[in-house]
């Protein structure tokens, strides 16, 4: 795919002139136009135009909201709110960078179990795959720092227990607490340098999808059925077919999040957020963002300790874990067939392991006592479980339905699956 | 060499500065306390207990037994001698950072961590939930019999 010949002559003499210098447009054409994709992509494939677009309204509103913002710890909270309130459209502005933060996580966790139920992180797609993982922790990092600056309640003790987590390596763990903080407890200095972090933080970002639409486009896209594209007869030009049905899944994707924006600007939020941040005073319950609640959960599930590591290093072992396993699945799952319509057995697990992924962001929002603790357990015993025994267990032992011998077949004698 | 000499500095910057480090030591006048008083003072921009302990809480509190304690610690190590009534430590949580809450637990006198749900008492001595270790002890002296500085 990567080899197709081009599809572009330059139709004028200036343009002739610009393509022998500099073939952006070439290079648009090519890779923008008619770059060709698997005709037979469904709509969970609409996920990565989507985060594309996600990524610049989250970076538009943040450099406005940066100019009104000011990153003091004493005046960080009036200042958020003095967007809401006086700012000429900053109800909005502020709203939709709130909600787009959690709209955000919901594209992106949507696009990973997307690529985990097709096996897109299969040969010749693993380094697409890592980049991707590396892109959700840049994420996750900015969304944290970024929850931070409102400079409530949640936002400090987050930052507090957040930053704690690193106080649980051995040795050096409290020198670098003290680092990280720019204190010995969060404050000023913190707030700082998260801001300039949160500022920072999404250009990287930026920079890696470039390098992830890269790795995309030399194999090229996956497809629901993860049969290689044999011909041009398997393929359709991203413009016009593709950008369409992407426009069509933004438009969709777009509506509840601006109810949310105009009908309940809060709903995702915690009330906790509107008290200004107290290091004296802590909220009664200190509950993460949604999108935070599974991993949280795993967090917080390892009470024990194991031989000689107590359970505060355990839980953030395991935290940490939960994530950097991503970046092993496509060295874990070695079936040879990618896609998991043609895997009797993979499906079962896959389900279990979608349902225990929102039971751990359930469980993550409740109490640590009595029955949430032993589901906890089993939670994060199934999580490590479905990437550390099943799916290789699965490599070797399930017989996987015949594939369709190309795409277009499939598309016109559409396989039972 | 020379990168790393560059780079330090850029890494250095991040530690607490001069004017945080500035702060580190608070004075703190116990004449003012009635028994059974507990004050909560801001020492490096954390909470501090300062307890006046009640003789009933001192007397438990020396006879619970080390095999009952999940960091076993005596009491008479948690004060200075002479001044067993005064009870002074961090009140951070071990665990990850929250502030305990006094006496909303299951012991007497002791401090509860709504965050995880550990347990201390009256020492401020972790006895149940995630909390590895006992509260911290800041170091401190008594200036004069009724005047202590931490830090």
């Amino acid at each position: 795919m990567a080899e197709h010949t081009s599809s572009y002559t330059p139709s004028s003499g200036l343009e002739k002139w610009l393509d022998d210098r500099l073939p952006i447009i070439r290079f648009s054409k090519e890779h923008l136009m008619d770059y060709p994709t698997p005709k037979n992509l469904n709509y969970w494939w609409t996920f990565g135009g989507i985060l594309a677009v996600m990524l610049v309204i989250q970076m538009i509103t943040g450099i406005v909201l940066a100019m009104h913002f000011t990153p003091e710890a004493g005046l960080a909270f009036d200042s958020v709110e003095l967007i809401k309130r006086d700012v000429n459209g900053g109800r909005i502005i502020q709203a939709v960078h709130s909600t787009g933060a959690s709209f955000f996580f919901l594209a992106v966790y949507l696009h990973i179990f997307r690529g985990l139920y097709f096996g897109s992180y299969k040969a010749p797609r693993e380094v697409l795959w890592m980049l991707g993982v590396l892109i959700l922790l840049l994420m996750m990092a900015t969304a944290f720092f970024g929850y931070v600056l409102p400079w409530g309640q949640m936002s400090f003790w987050a930052a507090t227990v957040i930053t704690n987590i690193f106080a649980a390596i051995p040795v050096v763990g409290d020198p670098l607490l003290e680092l990280l903080r720019g204190g010995f407890a969060v404050g000023n200095p913190t707030l700082n340098r998260f801001f300039s972090l949160h500022y920072l933080l999404p250009f990287i970002i930026a920079a890696v999808v470039v390098l992830h639409i890269w790795a995309l486009h030399v194999p090229g896209n996956n497809n629901p059925i993860g049969v290689d594209v044999k011909s041009s007869r398997d393929t359709v030009p991203f413009h016009p077919y593709y950008t369409m049905k992407d426009l069509f899944g933004i438009v969709v994707f777009l509506i509840p999040l601006a109810w949310i924006v105009f009908f309940a600007p809060d709903i995702l939020g915690h009330t906790d957020n509107y008290i200004m941040a107290n290091p004296l005073v802590t909220p009664p319950e200190i509950v993460p963002e949604w999108y935070f609640l599974p991993f949280y959960a795993i967090l917080r599930s390892i009470d024990f300790n194991l031989l000689f590591i107590d359970s505060k290093l355990l839980g953030v072992i395991f935290f940490g874990a939960s994530i950097l396993i991503l970046f092993f699945v496509p060295w874990l799952d070695r079936s040879k067939v990618r896609s998991g319509s043609f895997r009797p057995l993979f499906k079962p697990f896959y389900w279990i392991f979608v349902l225990n992924f929102l039971m751990l962001m359930y469980l993550g929002a409740q109490p640590p006592a009595g029955i949430y603790v032993t589901l906890g357990k089993v939670g994060v015993a199934y999580y490590f479980a479905y990437f550390l025994i099943i799916l290789p267990l699965l490599a070797r032992y399930e017989t996987p339905r015949p594939l369709p011998a190309s795409i277009s077949e499939s598309v016109l004698r559409p396989a039972r699956t | 060499m020379g990168v790393l000499a560059a780079v330090w500095p850029l890494i250095d910057q991040l530690n607490p500065d001069a004017s945080v480090l500035a702060l580190a030591s608070v004075d703190f006048d116990l004449s003012s306390m009635q028994p059974g008083q507990v004050v909560t003072i801001k020492w490096r921009g954390q909470p501090v207990f300062v307890r006046y302990r009640l003789p009933e809480d001192v007397k438990a509190m020396e006879a619970v037994p080390l095999s009952d304690l999940k960091d076993p610690e005596t009491d008479e190590a948690r004060v200075k001698k002479g001044h067993e009534q005064y009870l002074i430590m961090v009140g951070i949580c071990t665990h990850l950072g929250c502030v305990p809450e006094f006496n909303m637990g299951v012991h007497k006198d002791g401090w509860f961590c709504p965050c995880h749900g550990s347990q201390y008492d009256a020492s401020g001595r972790i006895r149940s939930g995630p909390a590895p270790k006992n509260l911290v002890i800041p170091p401190y002296k008594f200036t004069s019999d009724t005047k202590i500085s931490i830090g």
